[in-house]
């Protein structure tokens, strides 16, 4: 069994092979893979005896699952309203400029993501972030850099 | 910091706190805290001497009314599911809150995990129900740290589990993490996306009450609605009614942000003014700006304009105004901020969010978001407001859901009262000047 197959077992022995099951186990290999490649979908689906297709639509259905290739530290920058009042797009600018990446991409090296998100409940320190499930706030381009300077360095 | 220096104690001015009770004082995660501070004591209480109809009354009794955004009664909710005959029901803590700008939700699951769970607890003794689900959404990451390990502490306390203290009642909670997805707070979108699908809401009637979860009756209540249970019956109702005013009794969670010049949870009876929260509670416009207007209720509510900001916030009243409740999102509003581009941003937002399952809703909200796209860039043409106002009305109309049917709001509430804004923008000129 390869590694995926048997991290695909595992999260369906854990969770259970029912359809309520099939967020879950998704969110297990998201966890680790950091996204899911078409391969483990076809896997989820052989495993839990779902039809393929449902697997895909119910995926590409939640923007938190996702499906193409991401890097080990996937940033999310809050794009709604108070953070947009607050100064996101210098963040954003900030971030791209220091990782050369536009949002949506991930880096060459495979170490970060960037993309935005919805509000994440942090508005009354606004902008936010979300590095994995770390929460960063009033992060201003000079924070940012501070930041992903530190998560540089941990290899 | 000394709670008698002058911003703090304006800051707490007329607050009560009910789901915030020891707000900054209790250690979230501490359960003997919790009880020392009267936590469970509710729950005590109803186990010795109150039967599941009598804990009804008591809410019913309260007035209380769901704080999700449209004000259900809670006790008649909670009657309806009782009264349901079915083996298996369901109970569902919505923590979702997917509304840009607020973020009472995420602060009462980190800061208050048991005050949640106990008011679960009694709603789920109230009604007949022995598993429950907390659904909270993948932006929440700390809050689903925190309730799974409130979880596990009260399954040891045996306030969960087989037999809780010893009174032969039993209920498990286990915690649904949400993928990204604002629908899905939409109750019967939540639904679906426990049983593994795609977050579609379904046509109601039937509620959740009679058929939810796999079929069977499910009682679905906000995170604030369950923050506030374990006063009214700790309390007994009649202290939660004698605050608040006539229909809209007890408090209600805001989370203050935008250009305030503090920001940050609150916590108010009803019936308290706009101006009262901005001013006296938020110390006014930051940067001594001018206060234009607050959007209140997100993507679904509207703004209320500067000058009627003596409105009090009820669900009544705000809806007059154009806006709504909502959840509890209130964004304030400056003079540099342009209040067309405040309509482009949430259509962009209930744009991106649609399901896309009716037509109206998806294509009514693109249509309306390419206008305001032009009027905001400067292309707008006379008719474009018309045109607007034609789409809102259809949008309303042939929308599934409240995502749909409320999308066209924050359009409806800016034209109502910021209609000169628009002409401006169709002259080309913005008049902040942006
Ligand atoms: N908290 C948040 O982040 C968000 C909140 N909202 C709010 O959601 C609200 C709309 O929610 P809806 O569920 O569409 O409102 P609704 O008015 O249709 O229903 C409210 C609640 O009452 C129950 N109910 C209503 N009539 C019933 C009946 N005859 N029998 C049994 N149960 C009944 C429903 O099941 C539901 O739980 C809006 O007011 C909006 O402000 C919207 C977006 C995000
Ligand atoms: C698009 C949409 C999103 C919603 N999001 C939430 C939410 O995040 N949290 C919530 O409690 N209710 C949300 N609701 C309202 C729920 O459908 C439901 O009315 C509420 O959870 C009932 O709880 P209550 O009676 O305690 O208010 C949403 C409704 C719509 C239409
Ligand atoms: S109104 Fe919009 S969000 Fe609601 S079901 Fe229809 S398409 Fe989906
Ligand atoms: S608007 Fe960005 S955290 Fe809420």
């Amino acid at each position: 069994m390869n590694p995926i197959e048997s991290l695909i077992k595992d999260l369906a022995d854990q969770h259970g092979r029912k359809r309520e099951s099939l967020l879950p186990v998704m969110q297990g290999v998201v966890q680790q893979e950091k996204f899911l490649s078409e391969y483990s979908m076809v896997e989820i689906a052989r495993e839990m005896d779902i039809p393929a297709a449902e697997v895909f639509g119910t995926a590409t259905f939640y923007s938190f699952l996702e499906t193409k290739p991401a890097g080990k530290y996937i940033i999310r920058v809050c794009r709604t309203i108070t953070c947009a009042m607050k100064g996101k797009n210098q963040l954003l600018f900030a971030i791209q400029d220091m990782l050369k990446i536009k949002t949506g991409e991930t880096t060459p090296d495979k170490r970060f993501t960037l993309l935005e998100t919805n509000c994440l409940g942090w508005c009354h320190k606004a902008p936010a972030m979300l590095i994995n499930d770390e929460v960063y706030t009033e992060v201003t381009p000079e924070k940012a850099r501070e930041i992903l300077t530190g998560y540089m360095k941990d290899i | 910091i000394s709670m008698r220096e002058k911003p703090v104690a304006s800051f707490l001015g007329n607050q009560v706190p009910i789901a915030t009770e020891y707000r900054g004082i209790i250690n979230p995660l501490d359960i003997d805290e919790y009880q020392r501070r009267g936590g469970f004591s509710a729950l005590k209480k109803m186990f010795e001497s109150l039967s599941p109809e009598a804990v009804i009354e008591e809410v019913k009794n309260s007035g209380i009314r769901g704080r999700g955004g449209a004000g259900f009664p809670t006790g008649i909710k909670w009657e309806l599911v009782r009264k349901e005959k079915s083996e298996t029901k369901y109970l569902i803590c919505n923590g979702d809150e997917g509304d840009p700008g607020a973020f009472m939700d995420r602060m009462l699951l980190e800061s208050y995990p048991y005050r949640v769970i106990e008011g679960m607890i009694i709603a789920a003794y109230a009604t007949g129900i022995h598993q429950g689900y907390f659904y909270i959404r993948a932006e929440y990451p700390l809050a689903v740290k925190r309730i799974r390990k409130a979880l596990e502490i009260c399954r040891e306390n045996n306030f969960l589990g087989k037999n809780i203290m010893g009174t032969g009642f039993d209920l498990d909670l286990i915690i649904y993490e949400g993928a990204g997805a604002f629908v899905c707070g939409e109750e019967t979108a939540l639904i679906s996306s426990i049983e593994g699908s795609r977050g579609f809401p379904r046509i109601r009637p039937p509620f959740p009450a009679q058929k939810g979860l796999w079929g069977n009756p499910t009682l679905v209540n906000n995170t604030e609605t369950m923050a506030q249970i374990s006063y009214i019956l700790r309390e007994g109702f009649e202290k939660f009614k004698g605050i608040g005013t006539d229909g809209n009794y007890g408090t209600k969670v805001f989370a203050l942000a935008g250009k305030v010049a503090r920001g940050g949870l609150i916590e108010v009876p009803m019936g308290v003014s706009i101006r009262q929260v901005v001013e006296e509670i938020g110390g006014g416009i930051a940067n001594g700006r001018k206060f234009k207007a607050v959007q209140i209720g997100g993507p679904s509510g509207g703004c209320i304009p500067a000058e009627h900001a003596d409105t009090p916030i009820n669900y009544e009243s705000l809806s007059e105004m154009g806006a709504m409740m909502g959840s509890g999102g209130l964004v304030v509003l400056d003079d540099t901020d342009c209040m067309v581009d405040m309509a482009r941003f949430f259509l962009s937002f209930t744009q991106d969010e649609s399901c896309g399952k009716c037509t109206f809703c998806r294509v009514g909200t693109k249509r309306m978001l390419d206008i305001l796209e032009n009027i905001t860039s400067g292309k707008g043409k006379p008719g474009d407001i018309e045109e607007l106002e034609k789409l809102a009305e259809w949008t309303k109309k042939g929308s599934l859901c409240g995502l749909g049917k409320t999308a066209p709001n924050p359009v409806i509430s800016t034209l109502m009262y910021f209609r000169d804004e628009y002409e401006a923008h169709i002259n080309g000129v913005c008049p902040t000047g942006k």
